[in-house]
C-alpha cells in the first residue's frame, strides 16, 4: 500500500513499517537535487511535522512525515548521492519508520487522491 | 548566459524622472554617489540613506542633462522611496515623475548581448561602455539603452513602453536567445558579489557595514546619511559583510545562524546558492567585526545540524565588465 501527503510525501507500507519518499510529481518540481537533509536512526518522526529538507538548487523544501514512529533506518546512499531522489524518487525512498500508530493511513491520500491533486497544481 | 547571452525581463523596475533648476543639487543631496562628477550618458550607482545610515534603497542614478536624471529603483521600494524622494524634495525646485508604469525593461546580458541587440534588435549600442547610456528613436518611440546589468557579464538595459518591451522580447524568442528567469539573476548577482535589497541592504544596515563604502563619496558638502557614513568609515562598524565557503553539501540560506567555533551565533547568511559557475557552495552574511577577516573559520546552522565555513572574499566570480 502506498498513501500520500498533499506535500508530496509518501508512504510505502510494509507490514509495521513505512518507507517514506517524496512522489515523482514533487521531484520533478524541485530539478536538480543537492542535499537531502536526513534525521538519524532512533529519531523519532510525527505525522504531519518535518522530519528533515530536500534541497534543490533552487530552494529549500521541508520533509513532512505521513506518519508517526521511530526511525529504523535513513537511505544512507542519498548522502553521496541525493540526485538518486530525483533519477527514481520510488525506489529511492529517504527513511524508514516503525509505524506507532497505524491509524495515521487513514488521514492520508489514496493514489488516485493524490494523482488528483497533482493534476490540479498543474493547472 | 556567461558564455552566451540570455534576457532577463526586468519591467518591474521602478524609473523616476527628476528635473528642475535645483536638480542636480537635489539627487546629491538625497544620492551617496556623487552626480557632480559624471557628464551627459553617464551613470551612478548609489544607495539613499535614512539619515542613520540605514539603507532606504540602491539604485542606478542616469544623468540626461545637468538639470534632468533618471533614477533606477528596486520594484519592491517604489512606493517607499518615491515617498521618501518627494518628501526629501522639500524646498528644492524638483519635479519629480514616476514612470515605473510607463516603462518596460528588459536586460540582455552576455558576452554576446551586444551582438544580439544590434543583429536581433537592431540597436547599435556598440559605442558604450560600461556605466554609460544613450538616448535612442526606434518605432518612433524615444528608449534608453544603457550598458548595465546585474550578473557580473557584459550586457545592456532597454528601458522602453510596454509595447515596445513586447516586441522586443517576441523578436529576441523567435531568434532563440534564451530567456532567463529571476532566479537565475539572483544567483548570477550573487556570484558577482553584487547586493540585493532586503538581503545584503536594508534600513537596519548601512553601506559601510555592507562593504559599500567606496559609493558613498564623503568629499561632498553632504548627503542624507553622510554624518554616520563618515563616523563608521572612522571610527569602524561592528559587523561587516563577508563571503562563505561551506563545507559540505548544505545550502546556507537568507537567516541562517554563522556560529563561532564555541556555537556562539556570530551573525546571519543574507544569501546562499551552491554557485552553478564555480560549482562551490557559497554565502554571503553579516557577522561580528572580529569575525570578520578572510581565512577565520566558522560554522553555519542548516536546519539541525552545522557545517564548517571560512570567510572568503565576497566577490566570488570575477566581472566580465567592457570597460
Amino acid at each position: 500500500m502506498i498513501k500520500y501527503l498533499p506535500s508530496h510525501e509518501y508512504v510505502r507500507v510494509d507490514g509495521n513499517y513505512g518507507y517514506i519518499g517524496i512522489s515523482p510529481y514533487a521531484a520533478k518540481q524541485l530539478g536538480n537535487i543537492v542535499y537531502v537533509d536526513m534525521p538519524e536512526v532512533d529519531d523519532e518522526v510525527e505525522a504531519g511535522e518535518d522530519f528533515g529538507a530536500i534541497e534543490s538548487v533552487k530552494a529549500a523544501s521541508d520533509l513532512f512525515a505521513p506518519v508517526s514512529g521511530t526511525v529504523v533506518e535513513v537511505n544512507e546512499k542519498l548522502a553521496d548521492n541525493p540526485g538518486l531522489v530525483g533519477q527514481d524518487p520510488m525506489e529511492n525512498w529517504i527513511i524508514k519508520v516503525e509505524m506507532s500508530n497505524p491509524g495515521d493511513l487513514e488521514k492520508l491520500l489514496t493514489p488516485e487522491q493524490y494523482e488528483e491533486l497533482c493534476a490540479n497544481e498543474e493547472h | 548566459m556567461r558564455e552566451g547571452v540570455g534576457v532577463f525581463d526586468v519591467s518591474h523596475m521602478g524609473e523616476v524622472y527628476v528635473e528642475g533648476t535645483d536638480a542636480r543639487r537635489f539627487v546629491n543631496h538625497i544620492f551617496t554617489n556623487d552626480v557632480t562628477k559624471i557628464g551627459d550618458g553617464d551613470i551612478l550607482y548609489g544607495m539613499m540613506l535614512y539619515p542613520n545610515g540605514g539603507v532606504v534603497d540602491d539604485l542606478l542614478v542616469y544623468r540626461l542633462a545637468e538639470n534632468e536624471y533618471f533614477l533606477v529603483i528596486n520594484a519592491g521600494n517604489i512606493a517607499k522611496d518615491l515617498a521618501w524622494i518627494q518628501d526629501a524634495a522639500k524646498g528644492y525646485d524638483v519635479q519629480i515623475n514616476d514612470l515605473s508604469d510607463y516603462y518596460g525593461e528588459l536586460a540582455v546580458q552576455g558576452p554576446e548581448a551586444e551582438k544580439t541587440l544590434s543583429d536581433v534588435l537592431g540597436i547599435d549600442a556598440s559605442d558604450l561602455t560600461f556605466y554609460t547610456f544613450k538616448g535612442i528613436e526606434k518605432d518612433d518611440e524615444k528608449m534608453i539603452v544603457s550598458r548595465t546589468g546585474y550578473t557580473g557579464e557584459d550586457g545592456f538595459e532597454v528601458y522602453a513602453s510596454h509595447e515596445a518591451t513586447r516586441r522586443f522580447w517576441q523578436k529576441l524568442m523567435d531568434a532563440g536567445v534564451q530567456p532567463c528567469g529571476l532566479g537565475c539573476r539572483d544567483t548570477l548577482r550573487f556570484e558577482a558579489g553584487l547586493p540585493l535589497y532586503g538581503d545584503e541592504l536594508t534600513a537596519e544596515i548601512t553601506p559601510v557595514e555592507a562593504g559599500l563604502s567606496m559609493f558613498c563619496k564623503l568629499d561632498k558638502d553632504e548627503f542624507i546619511g553622510k554624518d554616520v557614513v563618515a563616523r563608521q568609515k572612522a571610527e569602524g562598524v561592528d559587523r561587516k559583510s563577508v563571503g562563505l565557503e561551506i563545507e559540505g553539501p548544505a545550502i546556507a540560506r537568507h537567516g541562517y545562524d554563522v556560529l563561532d567555533e564555541d556555537g556562539n551565533v556570530i551573525g546571519t547568511v543574507t544569501t546562499g546558492y551552491r554557485s552553478i559557475t564555480l560549482n562551490r557552495n557559497l554565502a554571503m552574511a553579516l557577522v561580528n567585526i572580529g569575525k570578520s577577516k578572510l581565512g577565520t573559520p566558522v560554522s553555519v546552522r542548516v536546519r539541525r545540524k552545522t557545517f564548517p565555513a571560512t570567510v572568503v572574499k565576497k566577490r566570488f566570480y570575477t566581472p566580465n565588465y567592457k570597460k
